[in-house]
């Protein structure tokens, strides 16, 4: 029996149900020192003195250092890696500590390092910092304007970039439109917040240093950080231990990652440094922030025709690794699941005085979808269509595939019909529409939202993305390594580098079933730049698609040299044997078998019977670059009802269907279907970054910033539609986004349904019950 | 440097003393002092749960209680939860139905959970929803966890 297909129970979870994961933060070294950072308390301002002379006389204070101090230490600045062919990105100098300026409020300043945390902290209170305060720049369609005060004077403007993509004629589409539908979409800042804080733990041995991080690139922070540093890759190790969620928060190379480097190799101690909450909030890098103008252009049979979307992008003060390229993350997938024949985009990044925007979950993809299922749901309500005939009338068809979008996208594959159907098979829509009607009789406002959506992941093949595609100066293939021991259990180190998706679990059953071994005995490395061959880590839902194609094609070489290794022992050919229920036989003669731990026992120590032309040893290794990416789909159903004297928003159900091709472990893909929606509840209720006109972050900890609790969320249904990827031998497509993705339009579309019959027409997220209590007002004559 | 206290606390049965900073919170006693590194910190305001023991057998944020203020009591650990190599029905449920993921809130969220369960050993799916409101989850949009007490209510500690 194959272990791919079935829920198997995680490998992970026994050392976490009892305590004994292993989290930077547990991590404890031998006269380790604490780092605690001081930080602006300005959004924007000259720094016009630093005094650290009390905070050095503080108990357990080992040193303290300004910026101008550590100038030196500093090789390079945090890098931005998106250099698009013919545009020019403003990119500031950006380092760990600032010298001059800051640009927003948590910008550090200076560090104190201590043999206690607490010590720290108390001395970081005694470190003096005295601002000259500069105007703030906080909202960004108001920086674009003439005469905004400047984020970089140096630039002289707040625009960071233009970037624009387009296919098919939008003007002889608007032109010819029948109907026309704009709008316009904000979609506000949030924030990752994984519930483990980051913390980055440095050592210095001599010439060779270790970083533990809560990263989910360390292979990524190995290159940026011995750059940064000047320290050789081969001298420098980093180490993802279990990291506590990630959600593209911990997509990153931070200030603090290099700062506790800088400051090991110059105090020859291990160094930690441990994130408050509040940091987290304010200088773990937030996520979305775009405003969105959208035209829809269609025939009056609901045919759309083209489709325009203008995006102004609020990217904070600094360029953080990946910052201005997100907001067109999402361009691939700018017109959604349909057959749209003419798309014209077009991308403004914006500096504010505010902390810089990178990925988060979904990263680009969910503010796409937010759009183009909002807007077809206005298209329908314009036409006085259904809005779900509207969205069957202009479907990708199953027939069409590969289908070549207007922007020369290949969507791989896809049954955008049949998901529409299922979905419907769980939700009764007449019967809901009775019930709706019934209910707001009794005053009760129901309303339910669709989204029918699409998403390109699988980052990603090196030519479409690379310095001579879109221009990230990276690759994105995959590597992989599978060592079989002379026992006959197997090592595989994987280049990507989970926290939280179990993949621990789901590559050991890929593997097992390719090698023959039980999957048990199947233990997945990853995340130690010392273990294993360079790697692109795990972000935009590619550790299967991409990381776990390489393992199987890893798996199969050594499947290969089992197979020889097999044959020449029991005098067959190497295609006459055959891998049946954890035994290599020859074909015909299931009596004539070998086990995986005999062969192996054969590869290490090999009898002479083994021809001179076979090596010893059981490794090989695969690397893996996709020719396409992966486009998973799915439809969505969420029901809202909307208590209209308090304006609270309570989801009553939520009914997804999604197709990621077959999935290796089916309880892994609901788990990470659940968690990616309630993301994305999480943003449409509840959470917001919120800035205050003078650029004070007013949404510093979990008291402000709401994340979902269990009593907010509704249980899920969910199913799921089967249409393999043909890019990859697996057929498997990215699941760990989808749902953030999918439901947030969903959502809104299920708020305006349920205001409808209360006169309100449009209201951005959050839909937190001031906003929808005040909506509901303004909308019926009365104060808001 | 404060003020330093002498404390003695029974954690996971075992009598434990030390010489404390009057400020230092329980949880970074366990952690640091003692090594149980398997009670986490989130946040910085009690919201998120993941520091979650149990004191004198009842669910506490042990980042919002002194190392101090539990001096004679009894302290319960994640470690301490299930007696050594066997699982508490709740470990036991969790893993049966994928109720984690990236794993931090979940010694927190268990604790919790078990004083719930103590509480009102069979509790309705909003009883679940409510009871552990105080615990915070990134990974799991919560319905597994939900299914994990279900299934773990009403069964005995395992020896």
């Amino acid at each position: 029996m194959t272990s791919v297909g079935q829920s198997l129970k995680r490998k992970e979870d026994p050392r976490m149900i009892t305590g004994r994961g292993q989290y930077t933060e547990d991590i404890q070294l031998p006269g380790m020192l604490h780092a605690v950072l001081i930080r602006s308390t300005h959004a924007h301002a000259t720094i016009t003195s630093i005094d650290t002379s009390g905070a050095k006389e503080h108990a357990g204070v080992v040193a303290v250092y300004t910026g101008e101090e550590l100038a030196g230490d500093f090789a390079g600045p945090i890098p931005m890696v998106w250099a698009p062919p013919g545009v020019e990105i403003n990119t500031p100098e950006h380092w760990p500590l600032k010298r001059g300026e800051v640009k927003h409020v948590g910008d550090p300043v200076a560090v104190v390092v201590a043999t206690s945390r607490g010590a720290a902290f108390d001395a970081a209170e005694a470190v003096l910092v005295r601002y000259d305060a500069k105007p703030a720049v906080i909202d960004p369609e108001k920086a674009l304007e003439d005469g905004s005060p400047l984020v970089w004077d140096s630039f002289g403007t707040n625009k960071t970039h233009e970037w624009a993509v387009a296919g098919g004629d939008f003007d002889a589409a608007l032109a010819e439109a029948e109907v026309t539908v704009e709008a316009r979409y904000v979609n506000h800042r949030v924030s990752g917040a994984p519930i483990e804080p980051r913390c980055s733990v440095a050592e210095a041995r001599a010439d060779k240093f270790t970083l533990w991080s809560t990263t989910q690139v360390p292979h990524i922070a190995r290159f940026v950080l011995g750059g940064m540093l000047g320290i050789p890759e081969d001298k420098l190790r980093v180490v993802a231990p279990d990291v506590g969620g990630g959600f593209g928060a911990k997509l990153q190379v931070y200030a603090e990652e290099a700062l506790v480097l800088a400051l090991a190799k110059r105090l020859g101690r291990p160094v930690k440094w441990t994130e408050t909450r509040s940091e987290h909030m304010t200088t773990s890098h937030h996520g979305r922030d775009q405003i969105n103008h959208i035209t829809l252009t269609a025939k009056r049979d609901g045919t759309v025709t083209g489709c325009r979307a203008r995006v102004v992008a609020d990217l904070g003060a600094y360029q953080q690794l990946l910052t201005p390229f997100i907001p067109e993350l999402g361009f691939p997938v700018m017109g959604g699941c349909y057959a749209i024949p003419s798309i014209d985009l077009h991308f403004t990044g914006v500096f504010t005085n505010k902390m810089p925007t990178d990925a988060i979950r979904g990263a680009g993809r969910p503010e796409a979808t937010y759009w183009i299922e909002l807007t077809m749901d206005k298209l329908a309500r314009e036409l006085g269509m259904d809005p779900l005939e509207v969205r069957r009338k202009n479907f990708i068809r199953k027939d069409q595939f590969p289908f070549e979008t207007a922007l020369g996208i290949v969507y791989d594959s896809g049954d955008y019909h049949a998901s529409l159907d299922r979905l419907l098979e769980h939700f009764d829509l007449d019967e809901f529409r009775s019930e709706q009607a019934s209910l707001r009789e009794q005053g009760i406002y129901r309303g339910v939202g669709f989204s029918t959506w699409v998403e390109v992941c699988g980052l990603a093949p090196s030519r479409a993305v690379g310095p001579q595609g879109v221009g990230l100066q990276a690759a994105f293939y995959e590597s992989a390594n599978v060592r079989v021991t002379p026992t006959g259990s197997a090592i595989v180190y994987s280049g990507v580098s989970p926290h939280g998706q179990g993949i621990d679990t789901s590559f050991a059953q890929i593997a097992g079933d390719i090698l023959g071994i039980d999957p048990q005995n199947v233990e997945i490395l990853h995340g130690d730049t010392d273990q294993g061959a360079w790697g692109w880590d795990t972000y935009g839902s590619r550790s299967l698609s991409v990381g776990g194609e390489a393992l199987a094609r890893a798996a199969r070489k050594v499947q290969e040299k089992a197979k020889r290794i097999c044959a020449a022992l029991l005098e067959a050919a190497p295609e006459d044997i055959e891998l049946e229920d954890g035994k290599y036989h020859v074909k015909g003669y299931p009596e004539k078998s070998m086990t995986m731990a005999e062969i192996s026992g054969a590869a290490h120590i090999p009898p002479n019977e083994l021809p001179a032309d076979i090596e010893p040893g059981l490794e090989e290794s695969s690397f893996y670059d996709p020719e396409n990416f992966v486009f998973p789909f799915g439809a969505h159903a969420c029901v809202v009802d909307i208590d209209a004297e308090t304006g609270k928003v309570t989801v009553v159900r939520y009914v997804a269907v999604d197709d990621c091709g077959p999935a290796i472990n089916p309880m892994l893909v609901d788990g990470q279907v659940h968690g990616g929606i309630t993301h994305a509840i999480g943003q449409a209720l509840y959470e917001q970054i919120h800035y205050d006109d003078a650029g004070q972050l007013v949404t510093s900890t979990f008291v402000d910033y709401a994340l979902p609790t269990a009593a907010e969320i509704p249980k899920f249904e969910t199913d799921r539609t089967e249409t393999p990827s043909p890019t990859n031998s697996l057929g498997v497509k990215g699941i760990g986004e989808a749902g953030t993705i999918a439901a947030t339009p969903a959502v809104a579309s299920a708020v305006m349904d349920a205001l409808q019959p209360l006169g309100v027409e449009w209201l951005d997220m959050p839909f937190t019950p001031l906003r929808v209590y005040e909506a509901i007002q303004a909308a019926q004559g009365g104060a808001s | 440097m404060g003020a330093t206290v002498r404390i003695g606390v029974t954690v996971n049965g075992e009598r434990r003393e030390s010489e404390v900073e009057a400020r230092t919170l329980l949880v970074y006693w366990l952690r640091d002092e003692l090594g149980l590194t398997g009670t986490h910190v989130g946040c910085d305001t009690t919201n998120c749960g993941a520091c979650t023991v149990h004191l004198n057998g009842e669910a506490v944020k042990s980042c919002t209680v002194l190392a101090a203020q539990a001096d004679g009591a009894e302290v319960t650990t994640i470690e301490g939860l299930a007696p050594e190599g066997g699982l508490h029905p709740l470990q036991d449920a969790f893993w049966e139905k994928h109720g984690l993921q990236c794993g931090f809130c979940t010694p927190g969220m268990i604790m919790a959970a078990a004083d719930l369960l103590q509480r009102n050993p069979s509790p309705s799916d909003e009883e679940i929803r409510h009871g552990l409101e105080g615990n915070l989850c990134r990974c799991t949009g919560y319905h597994n966890i939900v299914e994990a007490v279900k299934a773990a209510a009403g069964k005995e500690v395992s020896a």
